[in-house]
Protein backbone atom coordinates (compact mmCIF):
# COMPACT_ATOMS: atom_id res chain seq x y z
CA UNK A 1 0.00 0.00 0.00
CA UNK A 2 2.81 2.20 1.05
CA UNK A 3 4.87 1.51 -1.93
CA UNK A 4 2.19 1.83 -4.57
CA UNK A 5 1.53 5.61 -2.72
CA UNK A 6 5.33 6.29 -3.47
CA UNK A 7 5.42 5.17 -6.78
CA UNK A 8 2.15 7.37 -7.64
CA UNK A 9 3.90 10.63 -6.08
CA UNK A 10 7.56 10.52 -7.51
CA UNK A 11 6.85 8.34 -10.72
CA UNK A 12 5.61 11.57 -12.95
CA UNK A 13 8.31 12.79 -14.89
CA UNK A 14 9.52 16.19 -14.53
CA UNK A 15 8.38 18.16 -17.97
CA UNK A 16 11.68 19.46 -19.59
CA UNK A 17 12.10 23.46 -19.40
CA UNK A 18 15.08 23.11 -21.02
CA UNK A 19 13.55 24.61 -24.45
CA UNK A 20 11.40 27.74 -22.38
CA UNK A 21 14.22 29.46 -23.02
CA UNK A 22 13.90 29.27 -26.52
CA UNK A 23 10.21 30.00 -26.56
CA UNK A 24 10.56 33.02 -24.48
CA UNK A 25 13.37 34.38 -26.80
CA UNK A 26 10.90 33.76 -29.74
CA UNK A 27 8.36 35.76 -28.26
CA UNK A 28 11.23 38.59 -27.33
CA UNK A 29 12.23 38.63 -30.92
CA UNK A 30 8.74 39.04 -32.23
CA UNK A 31 7.83 41.93 -29.59
CA UNK A 32 11.30 43.66 -30.37
CA UNK A 33 10.53 43.25 -34.50
CA UNK A 34 6.67 44.29 -34.12
CA UNK A 35 7.07 47.22 -31.85
CA UNK A 36 8.24 50.38 -31.59
CA UNK A 37 9.92 52.68 -28.71
CA UNK A 38 7.31 54.37 -26.69
CA UNK A 39 8.71 58.05 -26.73
CA UNK A 40 6.88 60.04 -24.75
CA UNK A 41 5.00 59.78 -21.11
CA UNK A 42 1.67 61.06 -21.55
CA UNK A 43 0.09 63.25 -19.09
CA UNK A 44 -2.97 63.55 -21.02
CA UNK A 45 -5.38 60.95 -21.46
CA UNK A 46 -6.13 60.56 -25.16
CA UNK A 47 -8.89 58.08 -26.84
CA UNK A 48 -8.34 58.61 -30.64
CA UNK A 49 -11.59 58.57 -32.59
CA UNK A 50 -12.33 56.32 -35.10
CA UNK A 51 -12.37 56.35 -38.51
CA UNK A 52 -12.21 54.02 -41.91
CA UNK A 53 -10.69 56.16 -44.55
CA UNK A 54 -7.09 56.34 -43.07
CA UNK A 55 -3.43 56.49 -44.24
CA UNK A 56 -0.49 55.01 -42.85
CA UNK A 57 2.29 57.30 -41.62
CA UNK A 58 5.00 55.89 -43.64
CA UNK A 59 8.22 57.60 -41.93
CA UNK A 60 8.24 58.10 -38.20
CA UNK A 61 10.87 60.95 -38.45
CA UNK A 62 9.34 62.61 -40.50
CA UNK A 63 6.09 63.06 -38.20
CA UNK A 64 5.92 65.14 -35.41
CA UNK A 65 2.93 64.76 -33.04
CA UNK A 66 0.54 67.02 -31.08
CA UNK A 67 -1.33 65.39 -27.70
CA UNK A 68 -4.32 67.18 -27.23
CA UNK A 69 -6.49 65.80 -24.20
CA UNK A 70 -7.90 66.73 -20.94
CA UNK A 71 -4.71 65.68 -17.96
CA UNK A 72 -4.77 62.50 -16.26
CA UNK A 73 -6.17 62.09 -12.78
CA UNK A 74 -2.52 62.52 -11.10
CA UNK A 75 -1.84 65.81 -12.56
CA UNK A 76 -5.55 66.84 -12.37
CA UNK A 77 -4.18 68.70 -9.37
CA UNK A 78 -2.01 70.62 -10.80
CA UNK A 79 -3.09 70.85 -14.22
CA UNK A 80 -7.17 71.28 -13.77
CA UNK A 81 -9.28 69.07 -16.31
CA UNK A 82 -9.37 70.90 -19.03
CA UNK A 83 -7.98 69.84 -22.43
CA UNK A 84 -4.16 70.67 -22.53
CA UNK A 85 -1.73 70.36 -25.43
CA UNK A 86 1.37 67.71 -24.86
CA UNK A 87 4.33 68.57 -27.30
CA UNK A 88 7.23 65.56 -26.45
CA UNK A 89 7.45 65.65 -22.49
CA UNK A 90 5.48 68.71 -21.55
CA UNK A 91 2.35 70.30 -21.29
CA UNK A 92 2.19 73.50 -23.26
CA UNK A 93 0.02 76.29 -24.75
CA UNK A 94 -1.12 76.36 -28.04
CA UNK A 95 1.10 79.58 -28.61
CA UNK A 96 4.32 77.52 -28.29
CA UNK A 97 3.26 75.07 -31.39
CA UNK A 98 5.62 77.35 -33.85
CA UNK A 99 8.37 76.90 -31.31
CA UNK A 100 8.72 73.62 -31.40
CA UNK A 101 7.21 72.77 -34.88
CA UNK A 102 10.66 75.09 -36.01
CA UNK A 103 12.66 72.70 -33.27
CA UNK A 104 11.51 69.93 -35.17
CA UNK A 105 12.47 71.37 -38.18
CA UNK A 106 15.77 71.27 -37.18
CA UNK A 107 16.52 68.11 -36.37
CA UNK A 108 15.47 67.25 -39.61
CA UNK A 109 17.73 66.41 -43.11
CA UNK A 110 17.04 69.22 -45.11
CA UNK A 111 15.70 67.00 -47.93
CA UNK A 112 12.74 65.91 -45.71
CA UNK A 113 11.45 69.07 -44.80
CA UNK A 114 8.85 69.11 -47.48
CA UNK A 115 7.40 65.62 -46.15
CA UNK A 116 7.04 66.54 -42.66
CA UNK A 117 4.05 65.68 -41.21
CA UNK A 118 2.41 66.95 -38.01
CA UNK A 119 0.48 64.37 -36.48
CA UNK A 120 -2.73 65.44 -33.94
CA UNK A 121 -3.31 63.19 -31.74
CA UNK A 122 -6.55 64.40 -29.91
CA UNK A 123 -9.13 63.03 -27.44
CA UNK A 124 -12.60 62.15 -28.62
CA UNK A 125 -14.07 64.26 -26.16
CA UNK A 126 -12.00 67.49 -27.19
CA UNK A 127 -13.75 70.27 -28.53
CA UNK A 128 -12.52 71.91 -31.84
CA UNK A 129 -11.80 75.18 -30.73
CA UNK A 130 -8.60 74.29 -28.81
CA UNK A 131 -8.06 72.16 -32.40
CA UNK A 132 -8.56 74.91 -34.93
CA UNK A 133 -6.43 77.09 -32.88
CA UNK A 134 -3.71 74.57 -33.09
CA UNK A 135 -4.08 74.50 -37.11
CA UNK A 136 -3.97 78.12 -36.93
CA UNK A 137 -0.51 77.53 -35.09
CA UNK A 138 0.67 75.02 -37.64
CA UNK A 139 -0.27 77.01 -40.44
CA UNK A 140 1.59 80.24 -39.10
CA UNK A 141 4.35 78.02 -38.76
CA UNK A 142 4.40 76.70 -42.62
CA UNK A 143 3.52 73.70 -40.90
CA UNK A 144 0.80 72.77 -43.75
CA UNK A 145 0.82 68.64 -43.86
CA UNK A 146 -1.02 67.35 -40.86
CA UNK A 147 -2.87 63.74 -40.08
CA UNK A 148 -5.55 63.80 -37.43
CA UNK A 149 -4.74 60.16 -35.43
CA UNK A 150 -7.51 57.70 -35.50
CA UNK A 151 -7.82 54.39 -34.81
CA UNK A 152 -9.24 51.51 -37.11
CA UNK A 153 -12.54 50.90 -37.59
CA UNK A 154 -13.51 47.23 -37.42
CA UNK B 1 44.52 16.53 -15.30
CA UNK B 2 42.33 16.69 -17.41
CA UNK B 3 38.70 17.41 -15.78
CA UNK B 4 35.96 16.87 -17.76
CA UNK B 5 33.63 20.18 -18.50
CA UNK B 6 31.28 21.33 -16.01
CA UNK B 7 27.69 21.57 -17.65
CA UNK B 8 26.43 25.23 -17.39
CA UNK B 9 23.38 25.53 -15.37
CA UNK B 10 20.79 26.80 -17.76
CA UNK B 11 17.95 26.99 -15.70
CA UNK B 12 18.10 30.54 -15.27
CA UNK B 13 17.96 31.38 -19.31
CA UNK B 14 14.58 31.84 -19.35
CA UNK B 15 14.23 33.82 -16.64
CA UNK B 16 16.40 36.14 -18.02
CA UNK B 17 14.59 36.52 -21.24
CA UNK B 18 11.35 37.06 -19.51
CA UNK B 19 12.45 39.26 -17.74
CA UNK B 20 13.72 41.16 -21.27
CA UNK B 21 10.43 40.32 -22.85
CA UNK B 22 8.77 42.25 -20.11
CA UNK B 23 10.89 45.34 -20.65
CA UNK B 24 10.11 45.22 -24.04
CA UNK B 25 6.71 44.84 -23.31
CA UNK B 26 6.62 47.75 -21.13
CA UNK B 27 8.67 50.10 -22.94
CA UNK B 28 7.36 49.73 -26.35
CA UNK B 29 3.94 50.32 -28.54
CA UNK B 30 2.42 48.36 -30.84
CA UNK B 31 0.37 50.77 -33.01
CA UNK B 32 1.01 51.80 -35.95
CA UNK B 33 -0.07 55.62 -36.29
CA UNK B 34 -2.76 56.15 -39.15
CA UNK B 35 -4.91 58.48 -39.37
CA UNK B 36 -7.02 60.77 -41.64
CA UNK B 37 -4.37 63.33 -43.69
CA UNK B 38 -5.13 66.78 -44.48
CA UNK B 39 -3.15 69.43 -46.07
CA UNK B 40 -4.10 73.19 -44.47
CA UNK B 41 -4.19 76.01 -46.49
CA UNK B 42 -1.02 78.73 -46.55
CA UNK B 43 -1.60 81.09 -44.80
CA UNK B 44 -1.53 84.30 -47.39
CA UNK B 45 -3.25 83.28 -50.40
CA UNK B 46 -6.47 82.37 -48.79
CA UNK B 47 -8.23 85.42 -49.86
CA UNK B 48 -7.21 85.34 -53.39
CA UNK B 49 -8.79 81.62 -53.65
CA UNK B 50 -12.16 82.59 -52.14
CA UNK B 51 -12.33 85.08 -54.32
CA UNK B 52 -12.10 82.95 -57.40
CA UNK B 53 -14.77 80.09 -56.58
CA UNK B 54 -17.97 80.50 -57.60
CA UNK B 55 -20.90 80.05 -54.89
CA UNK B 56 -22.22 76.97 -56.99
CA UNK B 57 -18.66 75.00 -56.29
CA UNK B 58 -18.23 75.13 -52.94
CA UNK B 59 -20.43 72.19 -50.99
CA UNK B 60 -20.28 74.04 -47.60
CA UNK B 61 -20.82 71.27 -44.90
CA UNK B 62 -20.96 72.81 -41.47
CA UNK B 63 -21.54 71.23 -37.80
CA UNK B 64 -22.46 73.38 -35.15
CA UNK B 65 -21.64 73.31 -31.54
CA UNK B 66 -24.47 70.92 -30.91
CA UNK B 67 -23.18 68.36 -33.37
CA UNK B 68 -25.87 68.37 -35.91
CA UNK B 69 -24.23 68.66 -39.25
CA UNK B 70 -25.98 70.61 -42.20
CA UNK B 71 -25.21 71.10 -45.92
CA UNK B 72 -25.53 74.04 -47.50
CA UNK B 73 -27.66 75.46 -44.45
CA UNK B 74 -30.06 72.54 -44.18
CA UNK B 75 -29.79 69.70 -41.62
CA UNK B 76 -28.56 66.19 -43.20
CA UNK B 77 -27.71 63.34 -41.03
CA UNK B 78 -23.86 62.33 -41.25
CA UNK B 79 -24.82 59.17 -43.07
CA UNK B 80 -26.18 61.25 -46.14
CA UNK B 81 -23.39 63.49 -46.51
CA UNK B 82 -21.40 60.42 -48.77
CA UNK B 83 -23.85 60.26 -51.32
CA UNK B 84 -24.30 64.23 -51.43
CA UNK B 85 -20.77 64.81 -51.92
CA UNK B 86 -20.43 62.07 -54.62
CA UNK B 87 -23.80 63.73 -56.15
CA UNK B 88 -22.23 66.83 -56.16
CA UNK B 89 -18.64 66.14 -57.68
CA UNK B 90 -20.39 64.14 -60.22
CA UNK B 91 -22.98 66.13 -61.46
CA UNK B 92 -24.11 63.73 -63.92
CA UNK B 93 -27.37 65.91 -65.59
CA UNK B 94 -25.16 69.21 -65.17
CA UNK B 95 -27.54 70.45 -62.85
CA UNK B 96 -26.66 74.48 -62.47
CA UNK B 97 -27.11 74.46 -58.22
CA UNK B 98 -23.99 71.52 -58.62
CA UNK B 99 -20.30 71.92 -59.47
CA UNK B 100 -19.30 73.31 -62.55
CA UNK B 101 -17.29 70.90 -64.63
CA UNK B 102 -13.92 72.04 -67.00
CA UNK B 103 -12.57 70.24 -69.55
CA UNK B 104 -8.92 69.08 -68.38
CA UNK B 105 -5.90 67.07 -69.89
CA UNK B 106 -5.38 63.94 -68.22
CA UNK B 107 -2.13 61.75 -68.47
CA UNK B 108 -3.10 58.74 -69.86
CA UNK B 109 -6.64 59.56 -70.27
CA UNK B 110 -6.77 62.37 -72.57
CA UNK B 111 -9.49 65.23 -72.28
CA UNK B 112 -11.80 64.59 -69.62
CA UNK B 113 -14.36 66.64 -67.85
CA UNK B 114 -13.11 67.77 -63.81
CA UNK B 115 -15.35 69.08 -61.33
CA UNK B 116 -14.39 72.56 -60.16
CA UNK B 117 -16.22 71.83 -57.08
CA UNK B 118 -15.08 72.24 -53.44
CA UNK B 119 -16.26 70.94 -50.64
CA UNK B 120 -15.80 73.11 -47.53
CA UNK B 121 -16.07 72.52 -44.00
CA UNK B 122 -16.84 74.30 -41.12
CA UNK B 123 -16.54 74.03 -37.76
CA UNK B 124 -17.80 76.03 -34.63
CA UNK B 125 -15.58 76.21 -31.65
CA UNK B 126 -18.30 74.28 -29.60
CA UNK B 127 -18.39 71.18 -31.97
CA UNK B 128 -16.46 67.90 -30.52
CA UNK B 129 -13.63 66.61 -32.02
CA UNK B 130 -15.46 63.13 -32.52
CA UNK B 131 -17.91 64.73 -34.69
CA UNK B 132 -15.47 66.28 -36.61
CA UNK B 133 -13.49 63.24 -37.25
CA UNK B 134 -16.38 61.40 -38.22
CA UNK B 135 -17.71 64.37 -40.70
CA UNK B 136 -14.20 64.33 -42.12
CA UNK B 137 -14.08 60.74 -42.57
CA UNK B 138 -17.45 60.87 -44.45
CA UNK B 139 -15.99 63.16 -46.96
CA UNK B 140 -13.22 61.36 -47.40
CA UNK B 141 -15.11 58.21 -48.13
CA UNK B 142 -16.85 60.12 -50.63
CA UNK B 143 -13.84 60.88 -52.38
CA UNK B 144 -12.41 57.25 -52.26
CA UNK B 145 -15.85 55.98 -53.63
CA UNK B 146 -15.47 58.29 -56.71
CA UNK B 147 -12.11 57.21 -57.23
CA UNK B 148 -12.65 53.72 -56.97
CA UNK B 149 -15.96 54.06 -59.42
CA UNK B 150 -13.37 55.56 -62.23
CA UNK B 151 -10.48 52.78 -61.55
CA UNK B 152 -13.10 50.23 -61.93
CA UNK B 153 -15.06 51.52 -64.81
CA UNK B 154 -11.85 52.13 -66.41
CA UNK B 155 -9.42 49.73 -65.69
CA UNK B 156 -12.39 47.30 -63.99
CA UNK B 157 -9.98 47.90 -60.30
CA UNK B 158 -10.30 48.99 -57.32
CA UNK B 159 -7.78 52.48 -57.17
CA UNK B 160 -5.42 50.67 -54.83
CA UNK B 161 -4.45 48.21 -57.58
CA UNK B 162 -3.87 50.35 -60.05
CA UNK B 163 -0.42 51.20 -61.04
CA UNK B 164 1.23 54.39 -59.80
CA UNK B 165 0.45 55.95 -63.17
CA UNK B 166 -3.21 55.48 -63.36
CA UNK B 167 -3.31 56.54 -59.76
CA UNK B 168 -1.61 59.79 -60.59
CA UNK B 169 -4.22 60.24 -63.55
CA UNK B 170 -7.53 59.33 -61.05
CA UNK B 171 -5.95 61.39 -58.56
CA UNK B 172 -6.32 64.75 -61.07
CA UNK B 173 -9.84 63.86 -62.65
CA UNK B 174 -10.85 63.03 -58.65
CA UNK B 175 -8.76 65.45 -56.93
CA UNK B 176 -9.34 65.83 -52.98
CA UNK B 177 -10.87 69.58 -53.11
CA UNK B 178 -11.65 69.09 -49.38
CA UNK B 179 -10.93 72.91 -47.62
CA UNK B 180 -10.02 73.42 -44.12
CA UNK B 181 -12.17 76.86 -43.38
CA UNK B 182 -11.09 79.78 -41.60
CA UNK B 183 -12.14 79.19 -38.12
CA UNK B 184 -15.80 80.66 -37.89
CA UNK B 185 -18.68 80.36 -35.39
CA UNK B 186 -21.49 78.23 -37.07
CA UNK B 187 -25.09 78.80 -35.76
CA UNK B 188 -24.57 80.29 -32.20
CA UNK B 189 -21.41 81.43 -29.58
Amino acid sequence: MARFKRKGKGGMPAISTASLPDIVFMLLFFFMVSTTMREVDLKIKVRLPEATEIKKLEKKSLVSYIYVGAPIKAYQAKLGTEPRLQLNDEISAVSDVVNYISAEREKMDEADIPFMTTSIKADMDVKMGIITDIKQELRKAQALKINYSTRKKM
Amino acid sequence: MARPIQEINAGSMADIAFLLLIFFLVTTTMDVDSGITRKLPPIQEKQKNDEKIKERNVYVVSINYHNQVAVEGELMPVYKICDGVKEFIKNPNNDPNLSEKKEKDIPLLGKMMVSKGVVSLQNDNGTSYSKYIEVQNELVRAFNELRDEFAMKQWGKKYKDLTKEQQDAVKKIYPMTISEAEPRNVGGK
